[in-house]
């Protein structure tokens, strides 16, 4: 009879994958007890691998000063990283595989707007925190979603659009802004906040233009604005198409005033642009530069110490991953240890529950309560320009 | 003045800059669509991934100039020479062996080497873009109210220049004219003492440098990193078909005009409209006129 050739078959390939299975079920709650896994979705190559390696480092930082306290719900902490090349295909599959392989407690996201975007309805589909470090996005936390778990300690699109106006009208009394925005998501997001921005001060743009981020040549876009008579220019752009506007504004021979979103913190400006990188003024959440206060020393003093590519404060490049995560991977922890537990939905609550927290950007009083996931605020922001590769404050050096 | 030729001055500044811009960046996808029809002359492929090889240019010269510090013309001089070798290094591996069994797996690899190549400099030179300035290159001038940078003039004028330097050696020389022969019949080049295997070697280290080439030269209006060429290639290609594969001025003019629609679009329409219309005239184009604006139909003589 067939069946009696086939048992001995079946349950050989049964007890191997039975073997197979309890293996790897012996492995994965044996690592899974030891640590408490956090995990990080940035781009660690391409254009923009600058910003995921300070996200690293920032968090890295917190990570070690919460474990050296004794760790976190009695467990090290440990950050898993996966690369998303900057492309919200592979940043989805990443968060995936940490929230249902590596059964992260959470996840932080890097600089991308658009893989950000891409991530966020898994993460609250399911249940387990994500907070943004870098990425901008107005719709990263205000998503819409009845239960959000996204939470961010970065520059908000829509808060930054409000202080972009304020600083032009006030820095160079600009009457007729004209918008280069990169076209994308990020510079979507910025467009209505822009426009939201200058309506609410009755100021009406010269023009909108957008450009690729591959653009070598920006001068038509430019030349737009420059014929509608735009006296200042608000830009948005990551490093790289913000130094090819910078390029284009020097071969049309246009001295016109440039603010910026933060876009060229994210590599090297000063390089990529050329002289007149230190005309464009930009947006940061934090600078290592000037009067620190103690924490701010007492970070620094440790970059130089786990980092000896770190030498003063103008190599902490770029300053807000950095500074933002360390804050974040902090307020995190905090969260972990109100809900006292590694469940999503405890953690989330545990973020409203947070007090006060003496962190590195500022003293946070209630950072997150809900409908409010945005740490920062406007007041924090710190207008800064690219002199000899390093993010100074305005007016810090000539 | 009235507002009306008020504007029509803003119209004519804002056309003379496009066709400026257009000019640049036109004789660079000229000079890349140049490299697909050399090969494709000689033997019928290309090199599908020639962004890779306008890539290595930039990078090779970037990393002789500026991390070790070579004068710009012997690291410009290295940096083609080294072009030279993975062109006939993309013939030898990922043309020869499959082009020889008659079959189309080089479209493929190509491509595949590409890859490779776009990773391996990533591993090597860095994932940071990076800025490569020339001293000459930098500062802006102006003629009759329009400001111009050095760059506008050189890019043009280096690609026109390589396009005639093409079409001198091939008409002139007696290599160029081996290289003809290939193409109109190989079995009788060969028979008449002509090396098919080499004149194919020769025209893809050609193609290659033609793109490694477009690569310096683009390299101080743009930054060095290691996808630079990819949306470029892609072009180029467009360029090539559009300008009909088979003639070289024909696709130099193309890659011209291409840049040069291209920016009057952006500048007339809006950045919004740029890629839709400019792609959109490709295929309108190509459907008037199958065989590119100035090919000619392939006839197989017998």
């Amino acid at each position: 009879m067939p069946s009696i050739h086939c048992m001995p078959f079946l349950s050989r390939r049964l007890v191997i994958s039975a073997v197979a299975a309890a293996t790897a079920f012996m492995v994965a709650p044996a690592s899974a007890q030891d640590t408490l896994k956090v995990g990080l979705v940035a781009a660690m190559s391409g254009q923009s691998a600058k910003s995921g390696e300070a996200i690293v480092r920032g968090l890295s930082l917190a990570i070690d000063e919460i474990n050296a306290k004794g760790g976190l719900l009695g467990k090290k902490l440990e950050l898993i990283v996966r690369d998303d090349e900057s492309n919200p295909a592979k940043g989805a599959v990443a968060a995936r595989e940490l929230v249902q392989r590596e059964k992260v407690a959470g996840v932080f996201g890097g600089l991308d707007t658009p893989v950000s975007l891409a991530i966020v309805p898994f993460m609250n589909q399911s249940k387990v925190p994500f907070m943004g470090v870098w990425a901008a996005g107005t719709a990263i936390t205000r998503n819409g979603a009845e239960e959000n778990y996204v939470f961010r300690v970065s520059a908000v699109d829509v808060l930054v659009d409000k202080a972009l106006v304020a600083y032009a009208m006030k820095k160079y009394g600009a009457k007729k802004p004209g918008m280069i925005l990169i076209n994308n998501p990020w510079g979507e997001s910025n467009e209505k906040g822009l426009k939201a921005a200058m309506a609410a001060k009755g100021v009406t743009p010269a023009g909108i233009e957008k450009f690729e981020g591959n653009d070598v040549d920006v001068v038509p876009q430019l030349t737009r604005l420059k014929n509608a008579g735009a006296d200042s220019l608000f830009l948005v752009g990551n490093v790289g198409p913000s130094a090819q506007v910078v390029k284009s504004l020097d071969r049309m021979g246009w001295k016109v005033p440039v603010v910026s979103h933060w876009g060229p913190a994210g590599g090297r400006f000063s390089e990529l642009a050329g002289p007149n990188a230190k005309e464009v003024h930009f947006v940061q959440t934090y600078s290592f530069f000037g009067n620190q206060r103690p924490v701010g020393q007492n970070v620094l003093k440790q970059l130089m110490a786990k980092y000896p590519d770190i030498k003063s404060a103008g190599d902490v490049t770029p300053a807000v991953g950095v500074a933002n995560a360390y804050d974040a991977m902090h307020l995190v922890a905090l969260a972990i240890k109100a809900a006292g537990s590694t469940e999503g939905d405890k953690i989330r609550e545990g973020f409203y529950k947070i007090g006060t927290y003496d962190g590195l950007i500022k003293t946070y009083a209630t950072p997150f309560a809900p409908g409010r996931h945005d740490a920062i605020t406007e007041n924090d922001y710190v207008w800064t320009q690219f002199i000899d590769n390093q993010i100074l404050p305005v007016g810090t050096k000539k | 003045m009235g507002t009306a030729a008020a504007a029509a001055v803003f119209v004519s500044m804002l056309v003379t800059s496009a066709i400026i811009t257009g000019l640049g960046l036109g004789s660079m996808y000229g000079l890349l669509a140049l490299g697909f029809h050399v090969t494709y002359a000689v033997s019928a492929t290309v090199n599908f991934a020639q962004g890779s090889s306008m890539m290595l240019g930039a990078v090779f010269a970037y990393t002789f100039a500026v991390r070790l510090g070579w004068p710009l013309p012997l690291a410009a001089a290295a940096a083609l020479g080294l072009c030279a070798a993975y062109g006939a290094l993309v013939e030898l591996l990922a043309v020869r062996p499959f082009a020889r069994r008659g079959s189309n797996a080089w479209l493929m690899a190509t491509v595949a080497l590409g890859i490779v190549a776009d990773n391996a400099v990533l591993f090597t030179f860095g994932k940071e873009p990076r800025g490569f300035q020339m001293s000459w290159a930098a500062g802006s001038f102006e003629i009759g109210g329009l400001a111009l940078s050095p760059l506008h003039l050189v890019i043009p004028a280096a690609g026109i220049a390589l396009a005639a330097a093409l079409h001198f050696f091939s008409s002139r020389t007696r290599a160029g004219k081996a290289m003809l022969a290939v193409v109109q019949n190989p079995d009788a080049a060969r028979l008449m003492g002509i090396n098919v295997p080499a004149a194919i070697l020769g025209a893809y280290a050609v193609s290659t440098v033609f793109a490694g080439a477009a690569g310096i030269l683009i390299a101080p209006l743009f930054n060095v990193h290691s996808d630079m060429g990819t949306l470029f290639g892609l072009k180029a290609f467009a360029v090539a078909i559009l300008g009909g594969i088979t003639s070289a001025w024909g696709v130099m003019l193309a890659g011209i005009l291409f840049g040069c629609v291209e920016a009057l679009i952006t500048a007339l329409l809006g950045s919004t409209y740029t890629q839709i219309l400019t792609f959109a005239l490709v295929i309108v184009a190509l459907a008037a006129m199958p065989n590119g604006l100035f090919g000619r139909a392939g006839v197989k003589k017998v």
